[in-house]
């Protein structure tokens, strides 16, 4: 049964490529601290240092602007925290952050951390039925107050329903005002070309095993200009704003899984856009009135993530097909985030003018280099007994009327 | 079977789990979210359905190797047993939410879902035991250990609910419960039972009760209807009760006084001696059967709390209500709360007590309490006679 499970859920991790296990396990049997001045430390920052040339040369970056943190949340903390306080401590007024409302909750937590520690403003911005951000949007979110704007946080791609943002317009349109902007960009690397210098982005996040590297690894890209005050104090690591000991052996398998996965964008992106497509109709064509979530058109790649299939089933709560599925080999998510393993209604969804009830059936299946046109088979094979299940276990625990007990 | 075994993160679920899995049942570990905001960590032995419990059961589920998953029960569980027990202390009564849980949300919303995603049953850590009866019916029946017996809290099953129940503990003493989860290498083999109410974490009732209803500072009265002194909301008070009263001045005789009636038409608390709070009749209603009802004049034993006293009585049902005469009497019976029968062993059925009186002519709490509530608050006779 384990070696015969259909994953589709690399968005949530996806898995590790051979070529970066072997890198980061022949690492891990070495010794040496990269802050070290013995040979053994030596041995270990040139490891650092030609890994931050690769992911920069990956990202269209410089080295100088790669910063190692233990991955996507940590990045967007430092992005977000770091450049709220280094903006307003160059100019008291600037305490007005602008952030879409589909962020992820690195991001939003950050932003209302913020509002709530640090007398920080926010201006949520709104998104279309099709999550996507508008360059005007942002723009009108600036002008009412430019002078009071620390920064502007909008993802390069939705983790949830995939679609992409016009980030560079976004970038654009705050430089005129001089403005910094952060991406996070955990979702577009390695599905859609990003390209950090071309973007125009001030900051960019970005994690490991999102693409195929280890977990516990990830990079924030932050250009020279960019002031970040340090969220981790201690011994100076990385441009004085992160601290602590770099992990050699992760750092390496990161750098090695980002030069495959840049290197094999375009092929495996066409790729991925195929069994999309294949897994988007199918479940279409299964007869349910299933609905996609997001930006999608047939060939696209982009206007939404390659990998990412969004699907609004009827009648359905999103947790019962989960584990209708997952009984039957077929690993998939909500999409959503969870608390104690409860989905949650999406902020994404709702964010999009659906209502609650549309959300509750929401399945993200999201596709990545593993991913082969059997494993989408299997999932459209296992999809109509799990609808059908669902539904009637909705209609089963749908709050019933309160009948009023008779007493006496 | 394929069954859904409930997984609370306490002991005696995650061995109930492990018994299913041992018995060769295809079992699947289901904890269920019923706060709407649950807390990171337990507090204490109190509350329930925090991150931290719902780790728990997730660690125990991953240790006998079944898959685990997360049901958010919490808006069914609100409307059916929070709201529900604000609703019963506002009218007056004492309501046991463990049973409306019971009856309401793990074997019905939790069942009707598992039936409903192809499970045929749900096996839960509750002490109690059900055995074959004449005819092969599933009967439920008290626990071994008398000191853990929770087969007043299931009074409420009907037998399509037994049909699909399995409740693996009932045949073992709690101490080995525990041996047999430390035996297993569960670390919650320690970890301590709950207690009280599961969604008052600090278990002041009256004071979550007052968050909820707000103050509604009011007479407290004796049985000639001379004030003696005042409360901050006649809902905080039940029959039976002895403190918090605060009352100024003694009784005539310098006894104790006692809750004896609570009117919520007219935020009133009745307090008198003890003598005049035992009865020996109970009127219950929304009745429920664990397999036929009683027939007739039955002899049965009559439990009116969890882990209470059982006391021999007769039954009587009619409909939905229940006539039961207790060959003795008992203290501190208030309206709301469930009388349980039982035949030796076996539970018969259960009731809401309505009107709990006493056939000597001394007066309790039920009768007048209730008849206020049905008449919209239209306050008529205090004492029953």
């Amino acid at each position: 049964m384990l070696d015969s499970f259909v994953y589709l859920d690399h968005g949530a991790t996806t898995p590790m490529l051979p070529e970066a296990i072997e890198a980061m396990t022949a690492q891990m049997a070495t010794v040496g601290n990269a802050s070290s001045l013995h040979t053994s430390g030596r041995r270990g920052r040139r490891v650092v240092e030609e890994s931050r040339e690769a992911i920069a040369q990956a990202m269209g970056a410089r080295p100088s602007e790669v910063l190692f943190t233990s991955g996507g949340t940590e990045s967007d903390n430092l992005a977000v925290k770091g450049t709220f306080w280094a903006r307003r401590d160059a100019d008291p007024r600037r305490v007005r952050i602008l952030a879409s409302m589909v962020e992820h909750h690195a991001v939003i937590d950050c932003v209302e951390f913020l509002q709530a520690h640090e007398g920080a403003k926010v201006t949520w911005l709104d998104v279309d039925q099709l999550g996507r951000v508008h360059p005007e949007t942002v723009r009108a979110a600036i002008e009412t107050d430019p002078d009071t704007v620390a920064l502007v946080s909008v993802m390069w791609a939705n983790n949830e329903v995939g679609t992409i943002q016009p980030i560079a317009e976004i970038a654009a349109v705050a430089h005129e005002y001089a403005i910094p902007v952060h991406s996070d960009a955990v979702q577009a690397v390695g599905q859609v070309e990003v390209d950090f210098a071309g973007s125009g982005l001030d900051l960019l996040s970005v994690s490991g095993h999102k693409i195929g590297g280890p977990q516990g690894v990830g990079a924030l890209l932050a250009r020279r200009d960019a002031t970040l005050v340090p969220v981790t104090h201690g011994g100076g690591q990385e441009r004085q704003v992160r601290s602590g000991s770099l992990d050699v052996p992760a750092i390496r398998g990161f750098a090695v899984a980002m030069r495959h996965a840049v290197a094999n964008r375009p092929a495996g992106a066409e790729r991925l856009i195929d069994l999309r497509d294949k897994l988007i109709c199918g479940a279409q064509d299964a007869g349910f009135g299933v609905q996609v979530g997001g930006d999608w058109e047939a060939g696209d790649g982009l206007r939404r993530l390659p990998g990412n299939a969004h699907l609004l089933v009827p009648g359905c709560d999103g947790d019962s097909l989960l584990y209708l599925l997952d009984a039957a080999g077929v690993q998939c998510s909500t999409g959503s985030a969870c608390q104690a393993g409860v989905p949650q209604p999406s902020h994404v969804l709702l964010a999009m003018g659906m209502s609650e009830h549309k959300a509750r059936g929401a399945l993200r299946l999201t596709l990545g280099h593993t991913s082969t046109s059997a494993d989408v088979d299997a999932f459209l094979t296992a999809l109509p007994a799990a609808v059908e299940r669902a539904q009637r276990a909705q209609v089963a625990t749908s709050p019933k009327q309160a009948i009023p007990r008779k007493t006496a | 079977m394929r069954v859904v075994a409930a997984m609370s993160g306490g002991v005696d679920s995650a061995v109930a789990a492990a018994r299913m899995v041992d018995a060769g049942h295809e079992v699947v570990g289901v904890h269920l979210a019923l706060s709407q905001n649950a807390a990171t960590l337990r507090e204490s032995a109190r509350g329930c359905c925090t991150i931290e419990d719902a780790g728990d059961a997730r660690r125990v589920a991953d240790m006998i190797g079944i898959p685990f998953y997360v049901w958010d029960m919490a808006a069914r569980f609100k409307n059916d047993v929070v709201d529900d027990f604000v609703a019963e202390y506002a009218a007056g009564r004492t309501p046991n939410p463990c049973l409306r849980c019971n009856e309401k949300i793990k074997f019905a919303a939790l069942l009707d879902k598992a039936l409903a995603l192809g499970f045929d049953a749900v096996a839960t850590g509750h002490y109690a035991q059900i055995l074959e009866g004449p005819g092969g019916a599933r009967e439920l029946h008290r626990a071994v250990d008398m000191a853990k017996d929770q087969s007043y809290v299931l009074g409420v099953l009907n037998a399509d609910q037994l049909a699909r129940s399995f409740f693996p503990l009932g045949d073992t003493a709690k101490p080995q419960i525990r041996q047999e989860a430390a035996a297993r290498g569960f670390y919650v083999a320690a970890k301590p039972d709950s207690h009280d109410i599961c969604f008052i974490p600090d278990g002041d009732t009256r004071k979550w009760l007052t968050d909820r209803l707000g103050e509604q500072p009011g007479d407290i009265v004796d049985a000639d209807g001379a004030t003696v002194g005042r409360h901050g909301g006649a809902y905080g008070f039940t029959v039976g009760q002895r403190r918090g009263l605060r009352l100024g001045q003694p009784a005539a005789g310098g006894e104790p006084r006692y809750v004896v009636e609570v009117q919520p038409g007219t935020n009133t608390v009745v307090v008198a001696t003890g003598d005049l709070l035992g009865i020996d009749a109970i009127t219950g209603d929304h009745s429920r059967w664990c397999g036929p009802p009683p027939r007739g004049v039955a002899s049965v034993g009559a439990q009116v709390r969890a882990h209470g006293e059982e006391i021999p009585a007769t039954a009587r049902a009619d409909g939905r209500q229940v006539e039961v005469r207790l060959q003795r009497r008992i203290r501190g019976v208030a309206p709301g709360q469930s009388v349980v029968l039982y035949d030796g062993t076996r539970v018969v059925g259960s009731a809401t007590i309505a009107r709990a009186t006493s056939s000597r002519g001394a007066a309790s709490g039920g009768a007048g309490r209730n008849e206020v509530t049905d008449k919209a608050g239209s306050s008529t006779s205090p004492v029953a006679g």
